[in-house]
């Protein structure tokens, strides 16, 4: 059988028979119709209360914001309104599981309408509808399976909450949909399982097929050979040496990390430190906003967990993807290029305030320093401002994400101003290609070899070493280990990454002199798509 | 009929789960209460999605009513849960 081509977006192989995330039953207005109209509506109201029974149920077993999220779905499936409305399609003669869905969808389209928080609560809604059908047909509940062997999961595309459910068995993930920077390829590093996304062919594999899947290269092989299908997960050996180029030059192989747990189990690694905490974890979800004290202890077990390993906090990246509750933001038409990162500082002083504030007290609770640095920045103005207000709460090192094109084009001016900057190259390359990082099909826009987001990354690194100034990388493209090499070569002094991504950097760096990286910078800026870029890079190696 | 309108004192709106813990409470208010906004027709108070659809922010005014014994208790009930922040 063909071997199917995806985007690899979490490294590592694994060879499981393939399983899909519980394709929903779809239901249909040629579905047969129940005899007795009032005994359908009495099912519809005895499904909607098993589909909230069984959530509610999952919420008990679930941790407190995946309770509250599991709890509040429960509560949609208990009302009123979509019962009757359901009743009255009903009556009009649809089948059962139909009438259900279209008194859903009534709700959905509303949802729709209203943007924002609202909008993103129609999966909730539809997740619902999708039980209740599947309750009155009979069939097995939708969600992720657990079979109690190793299996590949499949899915068009994976939703936060679909994640809450990942048990041990899921080896590996492939998904339809979903780009370089979507929630299954952030998930999937953070928790070291390979994964492909964009990988359409998969939708046509049966269940149960055994398939090869290759998170570096992004292939997908159905009935791989013999030899593979023993196959367990592969990843290289952790090297527990700091990172360094083949002549001895150190280069920084940080942890992204977004959580308490995360820094315990990445501080168990050999890695230098954190080179992106991301804060907003915090916050997400979160009805109200944590406290300073709380804030501070968080901070603190963070900073304790890695001794004297620097620690990158950056500060709360709220906005267009990542709608924080308590922060009411509105609707914007463009929200990728609307208030948020620091931007939202502007509205809500005080949360920023608050969380210098707690960092600084953490730092000192903790008896180390800590890095601190705001996400979207555009000029040396706004990267001047936060780094007073950081300094006036006593944090001595100060920096800013590089995400903005402006910010890379005047980093010579922004170095003035601030301590270390760290290259975003997720939003850098989002920004200068004009690539919404969620359309999968502008994948190759988004590539992180596009020659165009190397000559920012290279404007980057030489005001870097023009002001001696760290440049650090903390997007995905730190953890192509090829790549890594062309972002030494271009300057860069520190990669943040997934941990599970560290070991194959570690042992690419270690083949090449800091001279090598910086001839394979020169040929991959001289390509003229991503594609020959990378090629070209390889090679030559 | 008897009406009462409040300002939503809920930071984030009539979100999920201020919706809920509203709707809850209009559920188990006694009498049917309706809940309306400016421009949109009333909905039932005791429908967590029919509030959700309302997309009411902070800040917003809300116009409950309902008719009946009771109801005007009911409605002082639900006005102050509306008026404190459900979170």
């Amino acid at each position: 059988m063909i071997t199917l081509q995806g985007r690899g977006v979490s490294p590592g192989v694994a060879c499981a028979p393939l399983v899909r995330l519980g394709a929903p039953v779809v239901t249909s207005a040629a579905d047969p119709v129940g005899a007795d109209p009032e005994h359908e509506r009495v099912r519809v109201g005895e499904a909607l209360a098993a589909v909230a029974a069984d959530l509610s149920a999952r919420a008990e077993e679930a941790d407190g914001e995946i309770a509250d999220i599991l709890t509040t779905t429960a509560a949609m499936a208990l009302d009123p309104s979509l019962l009757a409305g359901a009743g009255e399609h009903v009556a009009r003669g649809v089948p059962t599981g139909h009438a259900v869905t279209l008194a859903i969808e009534g709700f959905c389209t509303q949802l729709d309408a209203l943007g924002g928080y609202m909008a993103e609560r129609v999966t909730d809604l539809r997740d619902v509808g999708h039980r209740a059908a599947a309750h009155l047909a009979g069939v097995p509940m939708p969600g992720v399976p657990a079979p109690g062997h190793p299996v590949v999961l499949a899915a068009r595309d994976l939703a936060p909450a679909d994640t809450a459910g990942l048990g041990p068995d899921v080896v590996a993930l492939v998904t339809e949909q979903g780009g370089p920077t979507s929630h299954t390829a952030i998930l999937a590093r953070s928790r070291g399982l390979p994964a492909v996304v964009g990988c359409a062919g998969i939708a046509d594999l049966a269940e149960g097929t055994m398939v090869l899947v290759d998170g570096s290269s992004g292939e997908v092989r159905p009935d791989p050979p013999a030899e593979c299908r023993t196959a367990a997960r592969v990843l290289e050996p952790e090297a527990d040496t700091p990172g360094a180029t083949a002549d001895g030059h150190r280069v920084a192989l940080l942890a992204n990390i977004g959580t308490v747990d995360d820094a315990r189990a990445a501080a168990a690694t050999p890695t230098e430190g954190v080179g992106l905490f991301r804060t907003e974890f915090l916050f997400l979800d979160r009805r109200t906003r944590p406290d300073v004290a709380e804030q501070t202890r968080t901070y603190a077990d963070v900073l304790r967990a890695f001794g004297d390993r620097r620690v990158v906090v950056r500060t709360l990246d709220a906005g267009s993807d990542k709608p924080v509750p308590f922060l009411p933001l509105g609707d914007e038409e463009n929200p990728a290029l609307g208030v948020r990162g620091l931007r939202t500082a502007g509205r809500f002083p005080d949360v920023l305030d608050d969380q210098l504030a707690a960092l600084a007290a953490a730092a000192a609770a903790a008896g180390r320093e800590v890095d601190v640095m705001a996400p979207m920045v555009a000029t040396a103005e706004e990267a001047e401002r936060f780094a007073d207000r950081a300094r006036a709460h006593g944090l001595s090192r100060v920096g800013v994400m590089i995400e903005v094109p402006a910010a890379a084009l005047r980093a010579r001016e922004v170095m003035e101003v601030v301590d270390f900057v760290s290259i975003g190259t997720n939003d850098l390359g989002q920004y200068t290609m004009a690539a919404d990082r969620t359309a999968g099909e502008l994948g190759d826009l988004l590539d992180p070899w596009q020659p165009a987001l190397l000559d920012l990354v290279a404007l980057v690194g030489d005001a870097g070493r023009l002001r001696g100034r760290p440049v650090g990388v903390c997007g995905e493209a730190a953890a192509d280990p090829l790549l890594a090499a062309v972002l030494v070569g271009l300057g860069v002094g520190s990669l943040s990454m997934a941990p599970v991504s560290r070991a194959a950097v570690h042992a690419r760096l270690a083949r090449h002199t800091v001279a090598d990286c910086a001839h394979l910078a020169d040929l991959a800026r001289a390509s003229r798509t991503a594609a020959e870029a990378r090629r070209g890079v390889e090679a030559s190696t | 009929m008897s009406t009462r309108t409040v300002t939503v004192a809920s930071t984030v709106g009539l979100h999920a789960r201020p919706a809920a813990t509203f709707t809850r409470a209009a559920a188990g208010a006694g009498v049917p209460v309706t809940i309306a906004v400016a421009g949109k027709d009333p909905v039932n108070a005791a429908s967590m999605l029919s509030v959700m659809t309302l997309g009411v922010e902070h800040g917003q005014e809300v116009t409950l009513a309902a008719e009946g014994e009771g109801a005007d208790e009911a409605l002082d009930a639900l006005v102050e849960l509306l008026a404190t922040d459900l979170g």
